[in-house]
């Protein structure tokens, strides 16, 4: 495996993500849209790390695990405003959640 | 300058901390205190505030002759710069109490999480304008935003409010995330996350051609669109208009105010000391993608508020548009540049502030935040129209008001350097955003309300607090500040 398959992974994580957060008609869709993207850039963070840094350098790596902790805090408060919506607007589609316009 | 060690830099963490100790604080305090409706948690936060202030005042002091310190090992930098930036978010922070307080909107059961949360949003605010590391950049980025979201759908059982943090949040994680990625390219480019060293290496491989000027430009664009997204700039402002019109009003106003003062700190920082040297500026021209990302901005910010009919939703448009004329200064690789940016936040901080806490006493008064609930308050309250009256004229740029001086050191700073198509687009907007905000002030002083005109009463507090607004928007511009303030700015630009 060389740094190219890595990021050509990564690159496609990353279009996939944004592809789901684009076409999904369900909030909690578009959230493991969001977090593929985010799990992209882990994966570019890693990868660099191995390849582009010296061993003893780890500083990637470090980011990527950053990274994994703000997803799960972005993940949980997404969460919470999802169970808000269902509260005041009995659904979780996004086209039904539309009184603000103009 | 070598990095100070962790233990060596908490000296000069201190404000920080004390954020941290009294966000806690509010929190303990809050289950104490029996009666909900007692206001003691919002001015322990207050007192918070004043402490912070004083120690970001005293470890700036602690800098001696020194320009800067870097701190924790290259994370953050403590300079003239941030401690700028930090005591504009103090400002803003106390406002925001104040008008909470004032508010009537806001749920008294959760005061103890919203004042932490207000605190919290300061702590990352703060980080923000520091910041000096990729890794950094984005940690204080999401706890921004983060808290945002949160404060944002705050108005339990208002559907308005939810529909709003939902909006931000799915629009914010995918901006964090696009940015995040853009990061991740450079960290590969360059193999480090610090902004100077990312500077020298970009210099070093773009002159071996050992990395595409492209890629360079595409992770840049890449990070644009999460710092695009701080400060509400086209193609990233649509989540503003919505989230200022669905969430409380107090947090409107200091999101069109902390969230893009803390936002343009980044801005700055970011490609001032990252990708300013000759080399990267030869093969990578990001300032004319801004120049054009500005002008888009300013015109599609004044043009969509010309039709609305909520104020916060107009004042909202009128931020984006806002951020436009703020971005001109940040096209010039000049300390002019920057020093207009820096006038302009300050100025902008008073008058828009003075603006919201106007719609927060009709909001209050009349229960309704539309142009037509602004009928006739010359009449019934002839101070505050008249205040709201200085806001809007300030805003739109019009002599002898703060918002005046402020555009006119961003035009001449942006004329000096030859950008003379941006100047203009941006006199033409200035011109075309005068015809909302004088539709407002037509409502106040020329219609009549529909009902018996009664006279408003406000409060003593209410006057002053107004006048602190008040006075810096009609002071300031004759204060002569500007030229501290691009020196301020020095301290961000590396040498060339």
């Amino acid at each position: 495996m060389t740094l190219q398959h890595y990021l050509v992974i990564s690159a496609i994580l990353f279009t996939l993500g944004i592809f789901a957060v684009l076409t999904r008609r369900n909030a909690i869709s578009i959230l493991m849209g969001i977090e593929l993207i985010l799990n992209s850039c882990n994966l570019n963070f890693a990868a660099f790390s191995r390849f582009m840094t010296p061993p003893e350098d780890i500083s990637g790596q470090i980011i990527a695990i950053f990274g994994i902790v703000l997803a799960a805090a972005e993940a949980a408060v997404f969460l919470a405003i999802i169970l808000a919506i269902y509260r005041e607007f009995g659904s979780i589609r996004p086209n039904e959640v539309d009184t603000l316009k103009g | 300058m070598q990095p100070l060690s962790n233990i060596e830099s908490l000296l000069y963490f201190i404000p920080e901390l004390l954020l941290v100790i009294f966000a806690i604080a509010v929190i303990l305090v809050d289950l104490g205190v029996k009666n909900r409706e007692s206001a003691t948690v919002a001015y322990l936060s207050l007192v918070g505030v004043g402490c912070v202030f004083a120690a970001v005042l005293i470890t700036h002091a602690q800098l001696g002759d020194k320009t800067a310190v870097s701190l924790f090992l290259g994370m953050i930098r403590l300079d003239t710069f941030s401690t700028f930036f930090k005591i504009l978010l103090l400002l803003a922070t106390a406002a925001t109490i104040l008008f909470s307080l004032r508010s009537e909107e806001l749920d008294a059961r959760l005061k103890g999480e919203y004042y932490a949360l207000l605190l919290a949003i300061s702590l990352g605010m703060f980080l923000m304008a520091s910041s000096t590391n990729l890794l950094m950049i984005f940690i204080s980025l999401e706890t921004v935003s983060l808290t945002s979201y949160i404060l944002a759908g705050f108005l339990t059982h208002n559907p308005r409010s939810s529909e709003a943090a939902f909006k931000y949040i799915t629009f914010g994680a995918v901006a964090s995330g696009t940015m995040l990625f853009g990061l991740s390219f450079l960290f590969g480019m360059t193999g480090t996350g610090d902004l100077g060293q990312i500077s020298t290496r970009l210099t070093e491989l773009l002159a071996a051609g050992e990395v595409y000027s492209l890629a360079v430009l595409i992770a840049i664009i890449f990070v644009l669109a999460g710092v695009g997204y701080k400060i509400a700039s086209v193609p990233f402002h649509m989540w503003s208009p919505d989230v200022y019109e669905g969430a409380p009003i107090p947090i409107t106003a200091f999101l069109s105010v902390a969230s893009k003062s803390a936002g343009f700190a980044l801005f700055i920082r970011f490609f001032y000391s990252g990708f300013s040297s000759a080399e990267v500026m030869q093969s990578v021209d990001w300032t004319l993608m801004l120049a054009i990302v500005s002008a888009l901005t300013m015109t599609v910010g004044n043009l969509a508020a010309l039709p609305q009919q909520n104020v916060k939703r107009l004042l909202a448009y009128s931020s984006i548009a806002h951020g436009g004329y703020l971005l001109m200064g940040g096209v010039l690789l000049t300390s002019e540049g920057i020093g207009a940016i820096l006038f302009y936040l300050v100025v902008y901080l008073f008058m828009n502030l003075g603006a919201f806490y106007v719609v927060v006493l009709i909001a209050n008064e009349e229960g309704s935040e539309m142009v037509d609930g602004y009928r006739g308050l010359a009449s019934r309250a002839p101070l505050v129209a008249g205040a709201m009256a200085i806001f809007l004229f300030s805003l739109t740029g019009i002599p002898p008001f703060a918002g005046f001086f402020g555009k006119w050191l961003l035009f001449a700073a942006v004329l000096e350097q030859g950008y003379y198509w941006l100047a203009f687009v941006g006199l033409l907007n200035s011109v075309v955003s005068l015809y909302y905000y004088a539709r407002i002030v037509k409502a106040m002083y020329l219609e009549d309300s529909d009902e018996e005109t009664t006279q408003s009463s406000f409060s003593t507090g209410t006057f002053a607090l107004l006048s602190v607004f008040v006075i810096p928007t009609i002071l300031i511009g004759f204060l002569n500040i500007f030229y501290t303030l691009s020196n301020i700015s020095v301290s961000v630009i590396p040498m060339q």
